[in-house]
């Protein structure tokens, strides 16, 4: 036994937890003390409480589990910190990055069955079918997934993300963005717009379908030819940094972001050979649109997490993703698999005529933002986002401050004007989560319950506490063994 | 009696803040009784075998506040039920303001140990389930841990003291009630000069009763670490007191040490002695309860508290300590020529685990058999804690009377209930009451105590007998609650106030003694045909 006397030679600098009152004899004694507002970690289960314990990391044990989930961690964060995520093409079709895909349907969030989907996700199924014209109606389209003849699989399994319901059918265009320091690439859709009568809210009607066809035919080929005319591609990390500096945090607020777009594909598009016609369609379509850059915002944050997924023992959270039922969370060294739990409605503001009753539960895989520390994370960027949830620009500094508690890292490249220029938290670590009690925050537009009604609202949401300690329970689990 | 229960799901607050809010609300509305307690398993079989277990109460989570208020007039509930609400939500912390947020305390060891300057000890007081979580996570961040919450599971306390020994960090507790650090007082304690003799220790209130005794004595306390109960079992093995004797080997403060626990297990116990006699230094033992043991070398075998102090004092370099307190004997003339002859019983109502023992230990050696609910080794263990019959010495801080309850060295409600019961009993001799003070402990114990010791005496003087009640306080004069004050209500409402516990004991010892041989000496008279 080696007990070294460091207990009875420093100066005691109490933390006390519990109880209140037994502290009372430090506090007479001026010796320096700390109050916790103690909470019990996660779902208040002491089994979690217990594993949790086990993966502390240790400054002066370098063996021990927690010891090396922290250097799992250092060796992420740096992945995502020098991660050089640049919107280098446009797929003309999806099929053409997976030609083995067939009949499949990607979707946002963790898997789903069909018959447990959500209203919007199962209109924009739908909506997807009568694209591809592998059916004419509603009717066949839905008798055609219910005889099976429909696979599903979540954007995320193939290094895509897409927006609300998500759906990514094989003659969608797609946006490439490539990370410059790893190689990967990933994906997303192109925002239609159209407002409600839109596919990523579940709508089909035929003008729903034309406005993909629209989507396929004139602005695929557009922007192709005008990220082609850029030379090496556009870097996002600049544009996105800049446009945090302009009030938007390139989750639910992209307006800047798109503005900056906008100056860099018109010189382009003008330079290429496209007809003047082609242009000011491209053009209108992008100007209408201040969430044009969601897209590419979130294939952005793709490239970076999904380069930093897969180091063993890492603890954070490379995908958090929601299908309108569950949201899903991947954890770097948890390789594929998914931890779920209930979606929660947003809380937020809903526009004219609507009301939490006819809201879906949170959907879409735009959370992959605040994964790479932007959205929520960021809101001390975006203060005119938190009008949402009824707050002031204060609470919107508060978003950014509370989420550094979760996180393991700050992003150099994502810095706050409000917060002194700090860089915004990145890098969510499950083990802080549920030690903290504290659940990521989510900016996020709320669809209606019912396909192809729409956004009703926007406003914030919490992934559910399960996630994270189910996540907890396996990486104990897997870190043991 | 109308129950009414609900649930107020997802806030965790601690028992010492649920009681607050019950004791408001009885207060405010006069609800006959409130009871809050976190939805963990524990607590649900509390309230089923309190017979306020209701379906609504099936779902609460552990994170989950059940509310169970009962009263036989429904308004009265309704009003109480709203009252706990408002207690509720007006305890939760103000959002929306950056100050607030900025502010905010931190939730998590991690997070305090970020703030802190240079934070080196972890105060765990959480309920025991979750407790040798957040200490393994102090441990790992290099603090050392008072664990006083008790109900640790055996494995997970064999786990972190592991880690911590591994570190060379200490783990006090759980289940530790008090200790000194660098003359830094931690949970219940009392305020003593700091000094020359370090103290070890798995019991909490024989460690208060013998750094007080050592204050009194004009001596002082370099360190006092306490174990925690189960310590010196022998799946810990002793891990802690082990290394408390290292420490205070190493410690050039301290002179002399003293240990005081409960007996150790047979292999822990050899490992004591055995590393006792290596560290160089005077080692006074107290294993209170345990066989009596001859000393040898520098270890010092002691079997009171009173004695353990004495000795420590003397060993650190003083004279012996003189006594100027009355003698057990006189104590016992000068009460038993009031008592009648039916009064023959001691009842003991401790607040303190340690006294409890103590007394059972030097009433055995003189022959009086008590029943407890925290028996000897070998002794009757009391079926039904409500049962009075014959002597007794009670814990009142032990598991079965303190769920959902503040300790009785805080709250004295039952305690004081008990000696109104047991006053009325034309059977007792004699009550013995500790009182406790120091931080943790009710401010004013005399205050409550002095009034009802007064009822006590009053109500058997009414059925015409007199009572004896003996008090001794374990204080000192430089605790929060003056200890001669203290010691002068008591007196004044007519307990005879001895100096120590093992003096108490003594006392009580030989006033049930004499009853008994006066009552015998009746009977022999009665048998032989009355007087001669």
């Amino acid at each position: 036994m080696n007990a070294a006397p460091s207990a009875l030679q420093n100066q005691t600098s109490v933390i006390s937890l519990g109880a209140s009152g037994l502290d009372r004899g430090v506090e007479s004694s001026g010796a320096p003390l700390v109050r916790l507002q103690w909470q019990p970690v996660g779902d208040g289960s002491p089994e979690v409480a217990w594993s949790l314990a086990q993966l502390v990391g240790d400054a002066c044990d370098a063996d021990c589990l927690g010891s090396r989930i922290d250097r799992a961690n250092a060796e992420v964060l740096e992945r995502i910190l020098t991660a050089q995520p640049v919107w280098v093409d446009v797929a003309a079709h999806a099929f053409e990055v997976w030609p083995d895909m067939g009949r499949t349907l990607l979707h946002a969030g963790p898997p789903i069955a069909w018959n447990e989907m959500c209203g919007p996700m199962k209109g924009a199924v739908v909506g997807a079918i009568l694209y591809e014209k592998w059916a004419t109606t509603q009717q066949e389209a839905e008798q055609l997934v219910a005889a099976g003849g429909i696979r599903f699989a979540p954007c995320h399994e193939f290094g895509a993300v897409g927006p609300m319901t998500g759906i990514i059918s094989p003659s969608m265009p797609l946006f490439v963005v490539l990370n410059q320091t790893t190689g990967n690439r990933a994906y997303a859709p192109m925002m239609e717009s159209g407002g409600a009568k839109t596919l990523r809210f579940g709508a089909f009607a035929p003008e729903v379908i034309e406005g993909l066809k629209l989507i396929e035919n004139v602005l695929a080929p557009c922007l192709k030819a005008a990220v082609a005319g850029i030379d090496g591609g556009l870097p996002l990390k600049p544009l996105i940094s800049q446009s945090l500096h302009m009030g938007d945090d390139v989750h639910n607020r992209n307006t800047a972001a798109t503005l900056l777009l906008y100056r860099a594909v018109t010189e382009s598009l003008l330079k290429s050979s496209i007809s003047r016609d082609l242009v000011r369609e491209t053009l209108r379509t992008i100007g209408a649109d201040d969430m044009f850059f969601l897209s590419l915002s979130m294939a952005a944050c793709k490239a970076t997490m999904d380069a930093a997924h897969g180091v063993p023992f890492s603890s954070i959270v490379t995908a958090m993703a929601r299908n309108g039922v569950n949201v899903g969370i991947r954890v770097s060294g948890l390789n594929g698999q998914w931890f779920v739990g209930p979606a929660d409605i947003p809380v937020g503001l809903f526009l004219p005529g609507f009301s939490e009753a006819d809201a879906n539960p949170d959907i879409g895989d735009s959370a992959i933002t605040e994964t790479a520390g932007l959205g929520a994370f960021a809101m001390a960027a975006a203060p005119a986002m938190v009008q949402f949830v009824g707050g002031t620009p204060q609470d919107a500094l508060r978003y950014s401050r509370e989420m550094a508690h979760v996180t393991i890292g700050r992003n150099p490249g994502f810095t706050l004007p409000m917060l002194d220029f700090i860089g915004a938290p990145v890098g969510i670590d499950i083990r802080k989560v549920v030690d903290e009690n504290m659940r990521p925050v989510i900016n996020t537009a709320t669809a209606h319950k019912e396909p192809g009604m729409g956004i009703i609202g926007a406003g914030v949401v919490q992934a559910p506490m399960k996630c994270f300690v189910d996540a907890v329970g396996a990486l104990a689990t897997a870190a043991a063994s | 009696m109308a129950i009414q229960s609900s649930i107020r799901a997802n806030l965790y607050k601690d028992s010492v803040s649920l009681m607050r809010i019950s004791q408001v609300t009885i207060a405010r509305t006069g609800v006959q009784r409130v009871t809050l307690l976190m939805g963990t398993r524990s607590n649900k079989e509390f309230l089923q075998q309190a017979g306020l277990m209701s379906p609504a109460l099936e779902s609460a989570k552990p994170g989950d506040i059940m509310i169970v208020v009962a009263d036989d007039a429904p308004d009265k509930i309704a009003a109480a039920e709203r009252e706990i609400h408002s207690q509720i939500a007006g305890e939760e912390p103000k959002g929306g303001s950056t100050e607030a947020a900025a502010e905010a305390p931190p939730r998590s060891i991690a997070g305090g140990v970020a703030i802190a300057d240079h934070a080196d000890l972890a105060l765990i007081s959480v309920p025991g389930p979750y407790a040798a979580a957040e200490a393994l996570k102090a441990l790992r961040r290099g603090l050392n841990v008072l664990l006083f919450s008790d109900s640790v599971p055996i494995e997970q306390e064999v786990a972190i003291k592991r880690v911590a020994a591994q570190k060379g960090l200490l783990v006090m507790g759980p289940d530790c009630g008090t200790a000194i650090i660098n003359g830094v007082p931690l949970g219940f304690a009392n305020v003593v000069r700091r000094g020359a003799i370090g103290l070890v220790g798995a019991s909490g209130t024989g460690l208060q009763e013998v750094m007080c005794q050592i204050h009194r004595h004009g001596h002082g306390i370099s360190q006092a670490i306490g174990t925690g109960s189960h310590d010196v079992s022998s799946e810990v093995g002793g891990i802690t007191m082990l290394q408390g004797l290292e420490l205070l080997a190493a410690d050039a403060q301290t002179k002399v040490v003293a240990i005081v626990s409960k007996p150790p297990a047979p292999d822990v116990q050899q490992r004591v002695i055995e590393r006792a006699r290596a560290i160089g230094k005077p080692v006074v033992i107290c294993f209170l309860g345990g066989e009596p043991a001859a000393s040898a070398g520098n270890v010092h075998r002691t079997s009171s508290l009173e004695e353990t102090a004495r000795q420590a004092v003397a060993l650190a370099g003083a004279r012996q300590p003189g006594s100027d307190e009355q003698s057990a004997e006189a104590l016992a003339t000068k009460v038993c020529g009031s008592l009648t002859p039916s009064q023959r019983y001691l009842r003991g109502l401790y607040s303190g685990g340690t006294f409890c023992s103590e007394a059972q230990t030097i009433w055995r050696a003189a022959g009086i058999r008590a029943r407890s609910n925290a028996p000897l080794a070998g002794a009757e263990r009391l079926a039904d804690v409500e049962e009075s019959r014959g002597h007794m010495a009670i814990d009142l801080g032990s598991d079965e009377f303190t769920v959902g309850r503040p300790h009785p060295m805080i709250d004295y409600g039952v305690r004081i209930e008990r000696l109104l019961k047991e006053a009325g009993d034309p059977t007792v001799a004699c009550i013995v009451l500790d009182v406790v003070l120091g931080y943790g402990s009710h401010p004013n114990p005399a205050e409550i105590l002095a009034p009802a010791i007064r009822r006590a005496k009053a109500a058997a003087r009414a059925q015409g007998r007199e009572l004896a009640v003996i008090c001794f306080v374990c204080g000192t004069d430089a605790d929060p609650q003056p200890y001669e004050t203290q010691k002068g209500m008591l007196a004044d409402a007519g307990a005879e106030i001895v100096g120590s516990s093992t003096s108490a004991a003594r006392a009580s010892q030989a006033i049930a003694s004499r009853m008994a041989a006066d009552d015998s000496a009746n009977g022999r008279r009665a048998m032989q045909g009355g007087e001669r």
